[in-house]
């Protein structure tokens, strides 16, 4: 709505004529600019001003809906209201349903931990038809690090829904629905994201999945907190997919060591010894904070004492839950689904006690 | 008052002061068809400037009756009307206590933090608090949730609500034994519907949203909070001209302020945090810069202090410097579990 017209705003004929004159031609134009200042370009009065500023802006402003009729609509359209399911019985039950449409999910942790695991599990899932607990959709993969794998996807297929995927054909039919698309660089991805947006309402698409976002801007991001986010554009692009096709969106992060400048206070707090140092934790996610405010489920994967766990460190839904899990044939299978309630920075640290055993054994 | 100064247009100014009438008290005795043979103009522009500037000058002048200045109200006046001021409760004691009793209706209220602090959370919490009837203690009003993130869940929304209506049915069984035991609780769907949620998808549409609000809060006068969540969002992406972001940010918060002493709703602002370089380190920091930071208010800032969530008051003319624990849980905002008596001052 930002780009609509001034000229069919239907302002009084006088004054529209001067918005055109000054090359004032859209609200995001004159909105930009002050009162006063559009007095002076306009050379007109405050009183004009001001009516025609409240009528662009009346036009301009998105409708609103009452929650509750929010509420109905998603009841009626939404299959299993909103969410795809992981199948990991107990993160379902945290995540009230599994991962929701419209939001962006985010997977952090170190290499090896089982992030591309968890993004292979869920696109057979999503492919799958609706009578099994699927999305009966296609899948767009945007595999940046080079790491999807076709016969890793078939074999969790054949392994957790044998009775599909041994059907004649079905393989080649649930595999087919995913798109694999593998970006070089940072503006091949900008590129490929235009061409989604397209694509993802002709073509039944029901999950997005990115691996990994961090991939495609490690190395220039690292030094000091720039003034504008490289990603600036994607976050706020991305979020925009997810709301208007109303599809579950997951993506991974990669993560980095923390730089000894790095300080997790306000300053009003005062130097203090670093809290995360009791847990011998120096990994941070490598997208920063301003990333972090952008997702809406942040599920931390990390490794304890030798054992993996799955986190659910930031959700609206969700307390922090952290369930132990391990990698099998068929994926991702949680050790336990009643998770261990975290507490403090516990809940956003992320571990790697033991992980080198972990990738080893 | 000098014409310089007066709401015309500059071309119309310009004519004015060069036919030698610089101050509007010379045009006090100028008859329309006068002027417009001396600027050389239509009797009717002429008819137009002789208005507007009368406008100005009377309310000038009959301001002098009773104030000193129009508008204006004297401390006293003041404090009569803060001490009837209401509240706003977030549900956790500890941090109403700091806050005086809740978030003031009249402010604007500034709530930043880092990501799943529980910024969010604390929004929809205040837009189903404002909701809880006279009779409760609460306001009895409407809320508007500006949304420009997306992160706003409304089967979150719908969990606090229920609980909300199940701790007013508590409160009713407890204390009014007997009194009003026909009262039919309130209903989650009652909360739902009267929340106003607007998407917004960019800048643009922010401050259309924020100018057009006058209008719809004339509309609906029961609304009694307006949320914001966040002011940031689309101002840290896309944007290269960092005054010109300045600017629409001081217009937006003045608007702001402006809305909240006219209507007499609480406007709440969620900011997210960012980190800035000082004294050689580091340090979290709410976004948008040390300008915007005297945007609100009162600012308060939720953070991590060992294994609990905090509230600190960063800045506020009337309340102290202090921090009070709080937590998330699956009904919404709460006390703390582990201690009630430990609000410290700064």
């Amino acid at each position: 709505m930002a780009n609509k017209l001034i000229s069919e705003m239907g302002l009084p004929k006088s004054i529209g004529h001067i918005f055109a004159a000054r090359n004032i031609i859209t609200a995001k134009d004159a909105l930009s600019l002050t009162e006063f200042e559009l007095m002076e370009l306009l050379d007109v009065s405050l009183t004009q001003v001001t009516l025609a500023v409240a009528l662009i802006s009346e036009i301009a402003s998105p409708p609103y809906q009452t929650v509750q009729s929010l509420l109905e609509q998603r009841m009626q359209n939404e299959y299993l209201t909103g969410h795809l399911p992981t199948h990991l019985k107990g993160l379902d039950a945290a995540l009230s349903g599994g991962i929701p449409f419209g939001a962006l999910t985010e997977l952090v942790g170190p290499a090896g931990i089982g992030k591309t695991q968890f993004c292979l599990k869920i696109s057979v899932l999503a492919t799958l038809p609706s009578c099994y607990g699927g999305l009966d959709g296609h899948v767009i993969y945007i595999d940046v690090e080079s790491k999807f794998s076709s016969r890793r996807l078939i074999e969790i297929g054949l392994n957790s829904f044998p009775e599909i995927f041994h059907l004649e054909g079905m393989a080649k039919e649930m595999a087919g629905r995913i798109t694999v698309l593998r970006p070089g660089s940072l503006s091949e991805f900008t590129e490929s994201l235009q061409k989604i947006k397209v694509s993802l309402l002709q073509n039944q698409v029901k999950l997005l999945v990115v691996d990994s976002m961090a991939a495609l801007v490690s190395g220039e991001y690292e030094q000091g907190p720039p003034r504008q986010h490289p990603l600036g554009w994607h976050i706020s692009f991305i979020k925009s997919l997810a709301e208007f096709s109303r599809i579950p969106v997951v993506m991974t992060n990669q993560v980095r060591s923390r730089s000894a400048t790095e300080i997790s206070n306000y300053s009003f707090q005062g130097e203090r010894r670093d809290d995360c140092g009791n847990f011998d934790s120096h990994l941070v996610a490598a997208l920063g904070i301003h990333w972090a405010h952008a997702v809406t489920i942040r599920l931390v994967l990390e490794s304890r004492s030798g054992k993996r766990f799955i986190k659910v460190a930031k959700s609206p839904m969700s307390p922090p839950l952290s369930f132990p899990f391990k990698i099998t044939s068929s994926g991702i299978l949680l050790l336990n689904d009643d998770g261990i309630e975290m507490r403090g920075p516990q809940i956003n640290a992320i571990d790697h006690q033991g992980h080198s055993d972990i990738i080893l054994s | 008052m000098e014409v310089l100064k007066s709401p015309l247009s500059a071309s119309q100014k310009g004519k004015l002061i060069s036919a030698g009438y610089t101050s509007i008290n010379l045009l006090s005795s100028v008859s329309p068809s006068h002027l417009a043979l001396e600027l050389k103009i239509s009797e009717a522009e002429a008819l137009e400037i002789l208005k507007t500037v009368s406008d100005g000058s009377r309310s000038e002048s009959t301001s002098t009756s009773c104030t000193i200045v129009k508008g204006a109200q004297s401390a006293w006046d003041m404090l009569q009307e803060e001490e009837t001021l209401v509240r706003i409760t977030t549900s956790s004691s500890d941090f109403d206590n700091i806050l005086g009793g809740g978030i003031s209706c009249k402010e604007v209220t500034e709530i930043g933090g880092v990501p799943g602090i529980g910024k969010t959370q604390l929004g929809i919490q205040l837009a189903v608090n404002v909701q809880i009837p006279f009779d409760y203690g609460g306001l009895g009003g409407k809320a508007i949730y500006i949304d420009t993130e997306g992160s706003f869940m409304v089967e979150r929304a719908l969990q606090i609500a229920e609980a909300c209506g199940d701790d007013m049915a508590e409160y009713s069984r407890l204390y009014r034994k007997g009194f009003h035991s026909h009262e039919v609780k309130i209903q989650p769907k009652d909360f739902l519907e009267n929340i106003f949620y607007f998407r917004v998808c960019s800048y643009t549409e922010q401050i259309a949203l924020i100018n057009y609000l006058d209008k719809f809060i004339t509309d609906h006068k029961d609304v009694k909070v307006v949320i914001i969540d966040s002011i940031t969002f689309h101002f840290r992406q896309d944007f290269d001209d960092m005054a010109l972001r300045t600017r629409l940010l001081g217009g937006m918060a003045l608007k702001l302020m402006k809305l909240a002493r006219k209507f007499g709703v609480a406007v709440v602002v969620l900011n997210q945090v960012t980190t800035k370089y000082s004294d050689g380190s580091f340090h979290l920091a709410l976004a948008l810069g040390d300008s915007w930071s005297h945007a609100s208010t009162n600012r308060i800032i939720l953070h991590w202090n060992g294994n609990e969530r905090y509230a600190y008051i960063d800045k506020s003319p009337s309340l102290r410097s202090a921090s009070a624990p709080y937590s998330v849980t699956g009904k919404g905002i709460r006390d703390s579990p582990s201690n009630n008596k430990r609000i410290k001052n700064m």
